[in-house]
């Protein structure tokens, strides 16, 4: 007999009782109970040692540039191009190398949860592979405000499961020492999170 | 077939980490006498009830999420068999492959065989319970395949080869400057100049696994969960040391309990708000990945899931335990726990420590392998107030005490004990006989042999010189 019979004749075996199982209650606040509130996701990000910047989108590749300091900017192959700064190099798989020594990624996102300060990217052309936002250390991450919706709920409701998505709170952390946060592990160690207000 | 019986299977003797060298109260004493890991965690776990008490009164929900994620476990502890084989089609059908492992050895050997193919001698590891729980480091090592864990804590236990004491942070009973000491001893290529400053030595670290993650081909990850509709799996995590593994090997495989298991995508938007809040008090954590299947040109191109049950399935056949496998290691229960607090998590023997590895460490076993767990508690149940999906551990500890081997001469002084409390008469005498007591046993060293078993981890309270019945007769009336 197969691991896999066993496993289910165990698991049936263990159900013979057949326990009955009233329909969960849903009585939190489902998708659509509230309106995005950009203040609230500017304060949530900050709190969680983000950067946020309000700029019109003619002003995002100088901004990017900016925070790249001496190194070149990443930008994934669909990132619109008024966007990209100029020196900018595209990601067309590339080694490890050549991602982590980018002075910063820049790329779009998918969502934004206001309540939690959380910013999901889905891989989509405009954000790229998830090695490119994970070697370099300073993300700047460019938000639409339509993208920005308040709570997790809204936010399951608008992802589509089968993409590979990486939700972003801050960055990088750690609370292993002591249980105190501190920034800086592995991932960015800069989270820089650009808010069009155009 | 003895199984298709129901006779329960639990987890295997010889392998893994679910049972402990002593019993709780011999491995507590020894705790009790380390001061430094008394203020280690007396510091840690009130840090961490300050932070998410801060968060959970952030939503105006949290009691009706709690409602619905301990329903929605509950629904998916009922369809077991169906969701486990939905996963497995969604899973298949984007490209992964999934096995299933019977227990902790057959886990260690298709994940120990699963990397050999790969021909790769070394793996880098996220924090997984599951693959504590089946000792799959200690496999993996015996056939000469270096595992290196990647997560900050699972790091200073292995450098420190130490053993994890708690499920979130299990090297919460490491200081700053024990955790300097140790990565001063036995981390390659540090800095001698190393301080104890927490950025410093997360630094270190940093460095330390760069060019780790950078050349090793093969992961492996545990998950905290998996959705049966879509295939989807996700780990919830802090450093990006999950994403690292997660996303840039070119193999990944998953070991996963098989209570993980979600019906539908829909449900993580309650365990997304609960898990978070109560395990770091954070909002959200940093980082949490979920992929499904293989993307093509992203991440692992081979993906593998392995299903486990090592017990688990003995578990659901107790109606009145099975839902401890709802737990979803978020570790709020011992953050909240007085033993907890002042023993630590070496003490339960387990890798499931606290108040939920007393409830479900002796279920996976069989209770005679854990029978000292269900009496680490002083049944206060301040962990099923803090338990995000709700676990009743106070009422199961109660019944699993039950479910405990009782020496014969236990058993005769307790049905001695009920024959006399039946009859009036005969219990006055004993309570004035029960001064002899005050000789026999003192308070604080228990009675003498047989029943000496009885007060090993109880103290016997001191007798007063007057019984209540004799003061009442001798009183000076008004």
């Amino acid at each position: 007999m197969s691991s896999r019979d066993l496993i289910l004749g165990r698991v049936r075996a263990a159900l013979r009782d057949a326990p009955v199982v009233p329909v969960a209650p849903r009585d939190y606040r489902p998708a659509g109970t509230n309106r995005a509130d950009l203040d609230v996701l500017i304060d949530r990000l900050v709190d969680y040692k983000a950067e946020v910047y309000r700029v019109p989108s003619a002003e995002v590749a100088a901004t990017a540039a900016r925070l790249a300091g001496d190194g070149a900017v990443l930008v994934p192959p669909g990132l619109p191009e008024e966007w990209r700064p100029a020196g900018a190099y595209a990601d067309d798989h590339l080694t490890a190398d050549r991602i982590a020594e980018a002075g910063a990624v820049l790329t779009a996102a998918a969502v934004a949860v206001a309540e939690t300060g959380t910013i999901v990217l889905d891989a989509s052309p405009d954000q790229g592979r998830r090695v490119i936002t994970l070697l370099p250390d300073v993300h700047v991450c460019v938000l639409r405000p339509a993208q920005v919706v308040a709570s997790v709920p809204d936010a399951i409701a608008r992802l589509d499961p089968c993409r590979p998505l990486t939700w972003i709170s801050g960055p990088s952390a750690t609370s292993d020492i002591e249980l105190n946060r501190v920034e800086g592990v592995h991932g960015p160690r800069h989270l820089h999170v650009l808010i069009l207000t155009d | 077939m003895s199984t298709f019986l129901g006779m329960p299977v639990t987890a295997p003797r010889g392998v893994g980490h679910l049972r402990g060298d002593q019993s709780f109260p011999d491995a507590a004493r020894e705790a009790l006498g380390n001061a430094q890991l008394r203020r280690n965690l007396r510091h840690a776990t009130t840090t961490i009830r300050g932070k998410s008490g801060r968060v959970i009164a952030e939503l105006p929900d949290w009691q009706e999420l709690r409602d619905a994620g301990s329903a929605i476990k509950a629904d998916a502890m009922a369809r077991l068999p169906e969701l486990l084989e939905q996963l497995e089609t969604r899973v298949a059908e984007a490209g992964g492959v999934v096995h299933w492992a019977a227990d902790a050895n057959e886990a260690n050997a298709i994940v120990t065989d699963l990397v050999r193919r790969t021909g790769s001698d070394r793996v880098i590891k996220v924090k997984s319970m599951a693959t504590q729980e089946i000792g799959l480091n200690e496999a993996l090592e015996a056939a000469g395949i270096t595992p290196v864990e990647t997560d900050l804590a699972e790091l200073i236990v292995q450098l420190g080869d130490d053993k994890p004491s708690h499920i979130l942070v299990p090297a919460i009973h490491r200081n700053r400057s024990e955790i300097r000491e140790i990565f001063l001893r036995a981390m390659p290529g540090v800095d001698p100049a190393l301080t104890d400053d927490p950025p410093v030595l997360a630094a270190a670290a940093r460095r330390y696994l760069r060019e780790t993650f950078l050349s090793t081909k093969v992961a492996v990850s545990g998950a905290n969960f998996a959705i049966a509709d879509t295939g989807t799996l996700g780990v919830v995590e802090s450093e990006g040391n999950g994403r690292m593994c997660l996303t840039l090997p070119d193999t990944l495989i998953t070991v996963m309990g098989i209570e993980k298991v979600l019906p539908t995508w829909q449900d993580l938007e309650v365990f997304l708000q609960l898990l978070p809040r109560a395990s770091t008090g954070e909002r959200m954590n940093p980082y949490t990945t979920m992929w499904t299947g293989v993307t093509p040109g992203d991440g692992p191109q081979n993906f593998h899931l392995v299903l486990l049950d090592n017990g688990r399935s003995a578990v659901l056949s107790d109606p009145a335990g099975r839902s401890a496998l709802h737990c979803i290691r978020c570790s709020a229960c011992l953050n909240v726990c007085p033993v907890y607090e002042r023993t630590g998590g070496h003490s339960y023997g387990s890798v499931y420590p606290g108040p939920i590895g007393a409830v479900l460490s002796p279920q996976l076993t069989g209770v005679a392998d854990n029978a000292s767990l269900p009496y680490a508690s002083s049944l206060c149940g301040a962990c099923f107030d803090a338990c995000p999906v709700k676990i009743d551990i106070p009422s199961m500890l109660v019944h699993l005490r039950n479910k405990v081997p009782h020496g014969r001469a236990e058993r005769a002084a307790m049905a001695a004990a009920a024959y006399t409390m039946d009859r009036p008469k005969l219990y006055a005498s004993a309570q004035r006989a029960a001064k002899l007591a005050r000789i026999l046993g003192r308070r604080g060293r228990g009675l003498p042999p047989p029943l000496s078993g009885w007060t090993a981890g109880r103290d016997l309270p001191e007798f007063p010189k007057q019984t209540f019945r004799d003061w009442w007769a001798q009183r000076e009336q008004p």
